[in-house]
């Protein structure tokens, strides 16, 4: 059974479309992406699968319950951490957990949570204090506090620096080892590329692709390319007859090899060969969001 | 599944919300000067002059401290239940502690009752510590007709919190709230008699007084023991109180947002 199964939900906001046609499952002890642009419809679709908002069509189950006809039983099971949710300015970070401690049956022990989010020594700082990576450290914690099965994280590093960012990057990976299933709703292709096992890349509504990381980037173009600088007198027909090799053209004083397979070794070991000293070598691959304009037609930001 | 489809018993989350608003309350400084402190601070500083303290036949054989002690009152229920209540809500609201409660299994519901209930008690406290430093350092005597007075100051509040619950749900934002809030302040403190004794208000506005909220009239005579016989009487006054108290209350709940 997955975790998490959404089929053809439709939601509307009176004329208005939020969510067309979503369909994924989430497996256990994943982490499943859900990325777009602003405006696709990812929170729409979390709050449905959070039991936050009634269906227009379609069906939602989470550990196989309706989340709106099995409130209850769904929300001591599934952790939300919504998109730009605060909590009241001077309420402190202990006692913000021990009140959520308490919402649930059989809770995690606060003091655990502080210690495994690092916040330990914020245990008394009033909520306004914190710092944004803090406060996102907070809201997780709340979000686990009830020792869910899954875990809904929305736009968690939005407005984060790069340092806080990667911490909770590492933090997320290792809510997933403690062998939570995670739902992390982004709209950076880094984050997911870095995170996820699977996702869904959803625009305008619905789903344009679902699968791994590096199956989307494939799917979108496998070719990958490898430049590097050669000496003048390089002939670069030593490289085209490879089987790897789709073309090299020269750019100024750099060589631009492009093929797919394992390129970069066949490259290389013909640069070896020839003794032939290529300085300043780059691999370049697309990445998420060449796959997301490619599937899409549309640029991500 | 394996956990049953009982619900579970709201008490220890409630009990923790209620302890949770209060501290949250107590941290205030605002609130919890102007609404507990600053009253009693104001009759104190009014009875340090002497001639507040001196019997007048102007206020009917009374002392000023007398007759000002209910509209000090009122100020206190007012900055609590009209200003401070629906500030919070709104910005729990604006601010998704509302949104972010409704994905437990707790509905947020109990955080508005939790408030309720912890501005209800800090008016009492003010109010506690109105009547028993008038009585100890001003020697005006407490409410001539306690169950009357204690029924008026209940009926009373519950108005104000009810009203200051309507301008929450209403209110598109905490900002706006805000400034409905002190719409309805202004209004209810000048019926009150805070901007001007309510022996120099004109007639009209001293009548409104028995019945706009929270009731400053029936307070003073029952505090007193001075019925005004040309007024309404002090049953139909009460019942006007818990007449609003209710309306209020149902137009809350029905036009009450979570987000």
């Amino acid at each position: 059974m997955p975790i998490i199964d959404v089929r053809n939900l439709h939601k509307r906001y009176g004329e208005k479309v939020a969510v067309d046609d979503v369909s994924f499952s989430v497996e256990e002890g994943e982490i499943f992406g859900i990325l777009g642009p602003n405006g696709a419809g990812k929170t729409t679709t979390v709050e449905c699968v959070a039991g936050l908002r009634p269906v227009d069509g379609g069906a939602v189950s989470v550990l196989g319950r309706d989340p709106r006809l099995h409130r209850d039983e769904v929300r001591e099971r599934l952790g939300v951490q919504l998109q730009e949710a605060r909590l009241p300015d001077r309420i402190r970070v202990g006692e913000a957990l021990r009140l959520y401690a308490s919402f649930y049956r059989s809770p995690a022990d606060p003091d655990q949570l502080m210690e495994m989010l690092r916040i330990t020594d914020k245990r008394d700082t009033a909520y306004r204090k914190l710092s944004g990576g803090q406060k996102q450290r907070v809201s997780i914690a709340l979000a686990l506090v009830g020792r869910p099965t899954v875990a809904v994280l929305d736009e968690l590093t939005t407005g984060l620096d790069p340092q806080a960012r990667r911490e909770t990057w590492d933090l997320v990976e290792s809510v997933r080892d403690s062998g939570v299933t995670i739902v992390l709703v982004t709209h950076f292709m880094d984050e997911a590329e870095r995170l996820c096992d699977r996702l869904a890349l959803i625009d305008q509504g619905r789903v344009a692709a679902l699968d791994t990381p590096a199956g989307l980037v494939d799917r979108a173009d496998p070719e990958q390319r490898v430049t590097f600088r050669v000496p003048a007198g390089f002939d670069e027909r030593l490289l085209t007859g490879l089987p790897e090799v789709s073309s090299a053209h020269r750019d100024g004083g750099r060589l631009r090899v492009t093929g797919r397979g394992n390129l970069l070794h066949a490259v290389t070991s013909v640069l070896a060969r020839e003794h032939v000293l290529a300085e300043d070598l780059r691999v370049e691959r697309s990445n998420l969001d060449d796959a997301f304009v490619a599937l899409t037609g549309r640029s991500l930001r | 599944m394996s956990t049953g489809t009982g619900r579970r018993p709201l008490t220890p989350a409630l009990n923790r919300l209620v302890v949770t608003e209060a501290r949250l309350l107590l941290r205030e400084p605002l609130s919890v000067g102007l609404g507990m402190l600053l009253p009693t601070a104001i009759l104190l500083g009014i009875g340090a002059i002497p001639v507040t303290r001196e019997p007048s036949p102007e206020f009917g054989g009374l002392r000023f401290v007398e007759i000002w002690a209910p509209t000090a009152l009122v100020l206190g229920m007012g900055i609590l239940c009209v200003q401070h209540l629906p500030s919070v809500l709104a910005t729990y609201r604006e601010n998704g502690v509302l949104r972010r409660m409704s994905t437990t299994p707790v509905h947020p519901g109990m955080v508005l009752a939790a408030q309720l209930a912890v501005v209800f008690a800090a008016t009492v406290a003010s109010g506690l510590l109105l009547v028993l430093s008038a009585w100890l350092v001003l020697d005006v005597e407490p409410p001539r007709q306690p169950l009357l007075f204690a029924a008026a100051f209940l009926v009373g509040s519950a108005s104000l919190i009810a009203l200051g619950t309507l301008v929450a749900a209403v209110a598109p934002s905490a900002s706006a709230s805000n400034g409905m809030s002190m719409v309805l302040y202004m209004f209810l403190m000048l019926v009150g008699g805070v901007f001007l004794p309510r022996v120099f208000l004109p007639d009209v506005l001293v009548r409104m007084g028995e019945f706009t909220p929270p009731g400053v009239q029936l307070l003073l005579e029952s505090w007193s023991g001075t019925a005004d016989a040309s007024g309404l009487s002090q049953l139909v006054q009460l019942a006007i109180m818990a007449g609003v108290a209710v309306a209020a209350a149902v137009l809350a709940a029905r036009l009450f947002r979570w987000e």
